[in-house]
């Protein structure tokens, strides 16, 4: 870089740059806000859906599945589980943990009650109802 | 050493390569799941080991760049640290809350482990590498703060450079960013949204901050060139960095049920996310090539290189390479995601706070430079380390091209497990890397305990 660019010139492009770009984001962040509830699926929050997050979050189910393709990569997406399983299914299969089967990737039995797998089925019902953009491309999540 | 209290940086780096080993036998443990899917179960599930993983990668780095901070700061300002007493009482502290929080994840189910910290308070917890307990969070909280106030008061003091401001910054921007952890919302989309303030206004944002300033710093002294010089390429770096990358967390807002027009900011910036690391790789060549010296310490240099290098190819390249949303729309969530965080984690903040650990280790240990032995020890844990981790990276982008493929592309999409099963060579090619990159951390560690003759700490 030649001696007519100087550091100054640098220092001021980068503070300038970075507070420009940085409100922009907070006024995408703003309008965000505004357009979510058109798309969150937050009305159907109840308290069950609350509950059931909380069994999702301190289960660390995060740690093996991905959740509206976040996560870990190591057991099944269930953003979708809902529609691909439902709800009878999810449960079933959550109380028949572990297979045990040789050399199969394991899931852990939680020891849910019926009334703590309802709020995860809740749950995961009301995250398949956000929309996202048609994602993930097909059922198979 | 130009100032004593410079020391405390020490027992900083060797915890960092400490929880480095733990971290790397941890993702030997989660790769042999991989394949042998109840590896170790129940004693350790896949998912408490991926905790311990990501966790202690977390831990360790932040022990790198505060050991960083302790060691560069005093330098740049030219005077001695405002508290080296406060520095190593906050290094047992972080230590110990760290340790504890490891073994926590490790003996007590999770549920329990909420429920006995206090998450039913305030419900932090059981979010991707935010799973620590609210008492480590409230934690890390006040070690950054005591840790920010410590170097902030030595760089007031003192001399103030664009190295030194600029890695204050980052590190403010770390603990601001932080705070986001706290925020938690019934609504998931919401939560998704500002978990990322956290992670990506992270590691594509004040982090490379902190990145830049290491390397810049490290460059300035091993290569002699001129700080004006340097200063500048800096601020051009991270200049790129932050305009990018700022409207580039857009790229995790596609499929979160976030509004559409994200695909657009997101694409349109994070592919430019590349220019920064670009820059960066030119910048250290350059510097390197327009050297005034022979710096003793050639391992340094060589790391160095190496982050410019592999911080491209990693965060740069294989984050372009899924990152446009109609890509994205297939990829988002596979084995591509992986790979691209296992190099561009390693190739940016490893390998930044593998170059400042090689250059002032041997420092800190009275000497200029690691005997020739230790430094060609060193130069092939380099290579067996970053080879390792390029196979890595292919075997995991071998393995995403072939999910997506069976999983989501075909006309008749197999499920998750049947298409895992489909790639379950690649994940065997992965472990084997992975036991050479385990070499390679060994081959490093054994190069701090190699003797012979070195030169003298003032060259």
């Amino acid at each position: 870089m030649s001696g007519i660019f100087t550091k100054s010139m640098a220092r001021n492009i980068f503070y300038g740059g970075t507070v420009f770009f940085f409100l922009l984001f907070l006024a995408l962040t703003f309008d965000t806000e505004r357009e979510l509830p058109s798309r969150d699926n937050s009305h159907n929050i109840t308290p069950a859906v609350a509950a059931g997050k909380h069994i999702w979050e301190t289960r660390n189910c995060i740690g093996c599945h991905s959740l509206l393709g976040e996560g870990a990569y190591f057991a099944p997406e269930l953003g979708n589980v809902y529609v691909r399983r439902g709800p009878e299914f999810i449960k079933a299969w959550m109380q028949a943990m572990p297979t045990m089967a040789p050399g199969r990737r394991q899931m852990p039995n939680f020891n849910l009650t019926d009334e703590e797998l309802d709020e995860l089925v809740e749950f995961l019902k009301y995250t398949s109802e956000i929309n996202t953009a048609n994602w993930p491309p097909n059922i198979e999540g | 050493m130009q100032y004593k209290s410079q020391a405390v940086a020490m027992p900083y780096f060797i915890a960092a390569i400490g929880l480095f080993v733990g971290q790397i036998i941890f993702g030997l443990i989660m790769g042999m799941q991989y394949v042998v899917g109840d590896f170790l179960f129940p004693e350790i599930p896949f998912n408490v080991a991926r905790m311990v993983h990501t966790n202690l990668l977390i831990v360790w780095l932040l022990f790198g760049f505060m050991g960083a901070a302790y060691y560069m700061i005093p330098e740049e300002a030219e005077t001695e640290l405002y508290s080296p007493k406060l520095a190593l009482a906050m290094f047992w502290i972080f230590l110990v809350a760290g340790a504890a929080t490891i073994l926590g994840y490790l003996l007590v189910p999770y549920a329990t482990l909420a429920e006995m910290t206090g998450n039913d308070i305030l419900a932090t917890m059981g979010r991707e590498f935010l799973e620590q307990p609210l008492v480590t969070k409230i934690g890390i909280v006040i070690v950054a703060l005591a840790f920010l106030f410590n170097i902030t008061m030595t760089s007031l003091k003192g001399r103030k450079t664009a190295i030194s401001m600029v890695l204050l910054l980052g590190l403010w921007g770390l603990a601001i960013f932080f705070l986001f952890s706290f925020y938690n919302p019934v609504n998931l989309v919401r939560d998704k949204f500002y978990w990322w303030w956290v992670v990506h206004l992270w590691v594509e944002g004040v982090w490379e901050l902190i990145l830049g300033a290491l390397l810049a710093f490290v460059l300035i002294k091993v290569t002699g060139v001129d700080r004006e010089v340097i200063e500048k390429w800096l601020y051009v770096i991270i200049t790129l960095a932050l305009v990018t990358g700022i409207i580039g967390t857009g790229h995790h807002y596609y499929w979160i049920g976030a509004p559409e027009y994200w695909q657009w900011w997101g694409s349109i910036f994070s592919a430019l996310e590349p220019l920064p690391f670009f820059a960066m790789t030119v910048f250290a060549f350059n510097m390197v090539n327009r050297r005034r010296r022979e710096h003793p310490n050639r391992a340094a240099v060589l790391w160095a290189l190496g982050t410019g290098v592999m911080a491209f190819l990693g965060a740069g390249v294989w984050g372009f390479l899924h990152t446009l949303a109609p890509v994205n729309y297939y990829t988002h969530g596979s084995q591509i995601t992986a790979a691209h965080g296992h190099m561009a984690f390693y190739g940016a903040y490893v390998m930044v706070v593998l170059t400042i650990i090689s250059y002032a280790m041997p420092i800190l240990r009275g000497r200029a430079a690691n005997s020739n032995k230790s430094q060609v020890l060193e130069m092939w844990a380099f290579w067996l380390m970053t080879i390792a981790m390029v196979f890595i990276t292919l075997f995991l982008t071998a393995a995403g091209i072939l999910q997506v493929w069976l999983q989501r592309v075909s006309d008749t999409p197999m499920s998750f497990m049947a298409a895992q099963d489909q790639v379950t060579l690649f994940y065997w090619m992965r472990e084997w890397a992975g036991v050479m990159f385990f070499i390679g951390l060994l081959v490093y560690v054994i190069s701090f305990f190699v003797k012979g003759e070195t030169p003298p700490a003032k060259a």
